[in-house]
């Protein structure tokens, strides 16, 4: 049975490049950068070299490139850093919003109980916020604006720019999680107006346990691991130069081929979606226009989603749910819920995400099987019995 | 999968006693559809032996498999004996869950109590309250 992988914003496949250029760190660039000789020196040279590539892909400069374990680190860094410079000033409110990843929200959490006060923005039922409320809530004690650009689950982009340039009129640090779309829509962090960025390697064919930050000169990044002068002072460790280098890669491929691959993706994302709303009493969550090309994400009444994952995987289709039993806690996604979802609906839902290494016959096998496993799922439903007798009324 | 247990998603994948009956002489219905698991079990008895049992269930994978394999545990035994089957048992019956699916198995467990106690109020005939405390949605949280 072939393996239809369509989980690509959980996890993507290393490229053949970006694998390529990771083996020869595996096996004969072994030197720490930190070391004065000839085998630390070479490596020192390949770690620069791709800062510099690296800040190229989103127009930054190298000195501007911190790199990390990955992108929650990098949002934990960035948003306890900005948190820090604004507590030095007497700043303790942050805005943000309801459905960002919790690598931000947990963190904003835990800034709330050490006395910062956080204003979550609605993200309205389209899945999008927008300047104007952003504009809104700025105080004079606002330390830091964290808004996503680009959703994990529902997709949707953010309008980053219009954000940024709000925060910039308004003198305060605006901090954009973009793991989702860096790599996959154009990030130009000097055009968007970015102070701070956080990226993981793995959500564009890189390896996992690197990310990087973007850190806009002139703001100071608080260092939060100790121990020596690694990536200026801001992160100490011995640098991963083989992931940084491969993810460096993987990045470049990426934008380079981002236009070409972003027509075939958003061709069998609007096949997917036009497909899966013939399915009676189904939605799409998530704007259909503001939405990263490789996103479906659909609710469909009546079924818990982790059934629907399962009879999935067992027809070799792999995808991901927002539902609360495959989070792991009782409630179903924090984001369906954010866009107004109720509880019975968020239950069932269904997140595909594609790669450019999907075809055409991955959605007709999808396009084919979910519908049937949809129907036996709701065959055996007393819920959808109740929504079919009237008993219950349809919600969507 | 390692989430489950193979016979968790032999009964998921083939579940057992799917359907309802009609003129289901005890009906149970347990959970809500706001916390993702709703059971509703349909019993046939005579002479106080389960003759026949299906169900319906609106849930995760381990919601569908713990009704399968409760229906299976319960067929052609006498009340009192159905009346005894812990979740536990449903959970060992199927090789095991995981802690956080638990609740699946206790909920199995509620909605054969629940659908007995439906047939004892439809006949009148009397039975030991205590037998049957009130399966509130609390219970589910409990397990976390």
């Amino acid at each position: 049975m072939k393996t239809i992988y369509v989980d690509n914003a959980a996890t993507t496949a290393m490229s053949d490049k970006a694998v390529e250029a990771l083996t020869p760190y595996l096996k004969g660039v072994y030197g720490n950068p930190s070391s004065l000789h000839t085998v630390g020196q070479v490596a020192k040279e390949a770690l620069e070299d791709a800062r510099a590539r690296f800040a190229k892909c989103i127009n930054a400069e190298a000195k501007e490139i911190y790199f990390t374990s990955g992108g929650s680190e990098a949002d934990n860094q960035c948003i306890r850093s900005a948190a820090l410079n604004g507590l030095k000033k007497g700043k303790k409110h942050i805005i943000s919003t309801a459905f960002e990843h919790h690598a931000v929200l947990h963190t904003l959490k835990k800034l709330e109980k050490e006395g910062f006060e956080v204003t979550y923005l609605d993200v309205h039922a389209d899945g999008l916020v927008t300047a104007e409320q952003v504009a809104e809530a700025i105080r004079p004690d606002t330390a830091l604006v964290t808004i996503m650009y680009a959703n994990n689950e529902i997709g949707t982009i953010q309008p980053i720019r219009e954000i940024g340039e709000v925060c910039k009129t308004a003198g305060v640090v605006f901090h954009t999680d973009a793991v989702q779309a860096a790599g996959h829509i154009p990030v130009d962090v000097k055009a968007d107006n970015i102070d701070m960025l956080s990226v993981s390697a793995h959500k564009f064919h890189g390896p996992k346990g690197v990310g990087a930050i973007y850190c806009r000169k002139g703001i100071l990044l608080n260092t939060f691991i100790e121990g020596g002068a690694q990536e200026r002072g801001r992160r100490a460790g011995t640098e991963n130069i083989g992931g940084v280098v491969s993810m460096t890669v993987a990045l470049e491929e990426a934008v380079k081929n981002m236009a070409g691959n972003a027509v075939k993706l958003k061709k069998m994302r609007d096949r997917l979606i036009d497909g899966l709303l013939k399915i009676p009493h189904s939605r799409l969550n998530g704007d259909r226009k503001m939405r990263l090309p490789a996103n479906v994400n659909m609710c469909f009444e009546g079924i818990e989603g982790e059934g629907l994952l399962l009879l999935l995987d067992a027809k070799g289709i792999c995808a991901s749910s927002g539902s609360a039993c495959t989070s792991g806690s009782l409630d179903p996604s924090h984001v369906l819920l954010a866009i107004g979802l109720p509880h019975e609906v968020a239950h069932g839902s269904l997140r595909i995400s594609l790669s450019e290494d999907n075809t055409d016959e991955d959605v007709d096998a999808i396009l084919k099987a979910v519908p049937e496993v949809v129907g036996y799922l709701r065959n055996m439903s007393p819920v959808w019995e109740e929504l079919e007798k009237g008993e219950r009324k349809h919600l969507i | 999968m390692a989430l489950y247990s193979e016979k968790v998603m032999d009964h998921f994948t083939n579940p057992r006693n799917v359907g309802k009956l009609e003129n289901a002489d005890g009906i149970g219905e347990v959970g809500n559809a706001k916390c993702g698991d709703i059971m509703k079990i349909y019993l046939k008895i005579d002479n106080g032996i389960i003759t026949d049992v299906k169900f319906n269930t609106f849930g995760c994978g381990s919601a569908i498999a713990s009704s399968s394999m409760a229906t299976e545990l319960i067929k052609g035994k006498p009340l009192s004996e159905a009346l005894t089957l812990t979740n536990k048992a449903v959970a060992e019956a199927l090789d095991g869950l995981p802690a956080h699916k638990m609740h699946c198995s206790v909920l199995a467990e509620e909605a054969i109590r629940s659908a007995i106690k439906d047939y004892y109020d439809k006949n009148g005939i009397e039975y030991d309250k205590s037998q049957f405390p009130d399966p509130h949605n609390e219970e589910e949280h409990v397990e976390d």
